[in-house]
């Protein structure tokens, strides 16, 4: 699994850091994300589409494989 | 697509059970991907009510949210003249003002921020249960827990003095009532602002005084330059009443719905784990903002196989997609262990709740202790006695008299 994130089109809503902390944290100053993980192990996989979906900005893009 | 024979059905539609959404809302989400509504003033408008076309909707940057263009759809004169007098909220705003307004203020908020609060909020919620104990019931649970936590809360996060929620609370009650006279909710938005305005200047003059939300905003965004004062002022006053009125209603409705339902609670308490689940199924099951977020399309749009043109407002009814059969089992059922977060009552799209999180922070420790601390917690009157917020933008219950502890003989 690869994970892009769109820093453009992220509003800082830290869904997915609250979903994902392992793979997905916020900046500090305006909110937006910040990828920590773009290859996370597949105990997470799951839990990353997850985050993906939720993302209010469509800001997260999974590529599985 | 069908031609529609009869008229197109007024909108808001009455709730027949409180609890529920009107039932007509199941109706329309069935009939059609997009249905005309029929508005107070006689114009007309489109209504989305799946939880697929909610989202595309609130996705799709070729619809704005903003309430001062032409035949931008409203549900009420109150609401037409209040989203057209004064400075724009964030959540009327296209982008790029949007972003750079929504960005002074998201790293704030963001989730590891909030989860800082969490201690304070956890004793701020014993502090009132104490009190509420202390004073013994019968109590209005609104007025002395539900409201007063998240006033409270945002009072310390902003560095708004809490002496003067009476204040603030009471220019929200006006700003969110439907069937005022429309210079109402204008007025509310004119006294909050001068408010903000004084309280953002002396934060501007020192803005180390005190370590708060609004004198980092004077300190980093407006001093720079990066905001202007009356842009920091608006977003003061959106977060004053956003902070307070939505959270208070939700604890309120979430503890009715726990009183209502014994086996839901007899689950909560049995599975402390629940919590967090138990809070998501409030939102969606309540979903206060119940009728009001509207978008107006700024091309021609393809929407679940229906045309909207430029020009064309409609109404994203959260409320009916959280309780849309496609996207949740039995969705009528409120059930605390359901494992559903992905609904919209937050809204979803670049103008989801920013204040989320403290949201989710403050019901979970609410409901974490609630019926723990007051045991046997149940209303005072019989449910038909509540009153309940039919037109209101936010919903909930006026007052909830509550009782607790012992059941007297008889």
């Amino acid at each position: 699994m690869r994970v892009i994130v769109d820093r453009t089109r992220c509003i800082g809503s830290g869904s997915c850091a609250a979903t994902v902390p392992e793979v997905f944290d916020q900046d500090q100053n305006d909110g937006t994300v910040v990828l920590l993980d773009p290859s996370p192990p597949s105990k997470l996989h799951e839990a990353v589409r997850c985050a993906a979906t939720l993302c209010p900005g469509c800001a997260i893009t999974v590529e599985e494989g | 697509m069908s031609t529609i024979a009869h008229d197109p059905p007024l909108f808001p539609m009455e709730r027949a059970n409180p609890l529920d959404p009107p039932a007509a809302y199941a109706q329309l989400r069935q009939e059609a991907p997009l249905v005309r509504v029929r508005l107070w003033d006689g114009s007309s408008a489109w209504l989305a009510t799946r939880s697929q076309d909610v989202r595309a909707v609130l996705v799709d940057p070729r619809f704005s949210a903003d309430g001062s263009v032409a035949g931008f759809p409203m549900i009420s004169a109150a609401r037409r003249s209040l989203l057209t007098a004064g400075s724009p909220q964030l959540a009327q705003l296209d982008p790029p003002d949007h972003t750079r307004l929504r960005k002074a203020l998201a790293g704030e908020f963001t989730f590891k921020r909030i989860e800082a609060l969490r201690p304070f909020v956890a004793g701020t919620v014993a502090q009132l249960l104490e009190a509420m104990v202390k004073q013994g019931p019968p109590l209005d649970f609104v007025e002395n827990f539900a409201l007063k936590l998240p006033s409270m809360v945002i009072s310390k996060l902003l560095g708004v003095p809490y002496e003067e929620h009476e204040f603030f609370e009471e220019c929200s009650r006006r700003r969110v009532a439907l069937d005022v006279d429309p210079h109402v909710p204008v007025q509310a938005g004119k006294d909050m602002a001068a408010y903000c305005d004084r309280l953002l200047r002396q934060k501007e003059r020192d803005p180390d005084a005190s370590d708060d939300l609004l004198s980092r905003l004077a300190r980093d965004q407006i001093l720079p330059g990066h905001l202007t004062h009356e842009e920091g002022v608006s977003l003061a006053n959106q977060l004053v009443m956003a902070g307070h009125e939505t959270t208070a209603n939700m604890i309120a409705l979430g503890t009715l719905s726990l009183i209502l339902c014994p086996e839901e609670l007899a689950k909560l308490q049995a599975d402390p784990a629940l919590t967090a689940s138990a809070v998501e199924e409030m939102l969606r099951y309540h979903t206060i903002v119940h009728f009001s977020i509207a978008r107006i399309a700024k091309e021609d749009v393809e929407i679940g196989g229906q045309r909207i043109a430029r020009g064309e407002g409609l109404f994203v009814l959260i409320t009916a997609a959280n309780r849309d059969p496609g996207s949740f089992t039995d969705p009528d059922r409120f059930d605390v262990a359901r494992k559903t977060r992905n609904h919209f009552a937050f809204s979803f799209g670049i103008h989801q709740c920013l204040g989320q999180a403290l949201a989710r922070l403050e019901m979970q420790e609410v409901f974490a202790v609630l019926f723990r601390r007051l045991s046997d917690l149940r209303l005072a009157v019989p449910f038909d006695a509540l009153s309940f917020k039919h037109r209101n933008m936010v919903y909930g219950v006026h007052q909830l008299p509550v009782v607790w502890g012992e059941r007297g003989a008889g």
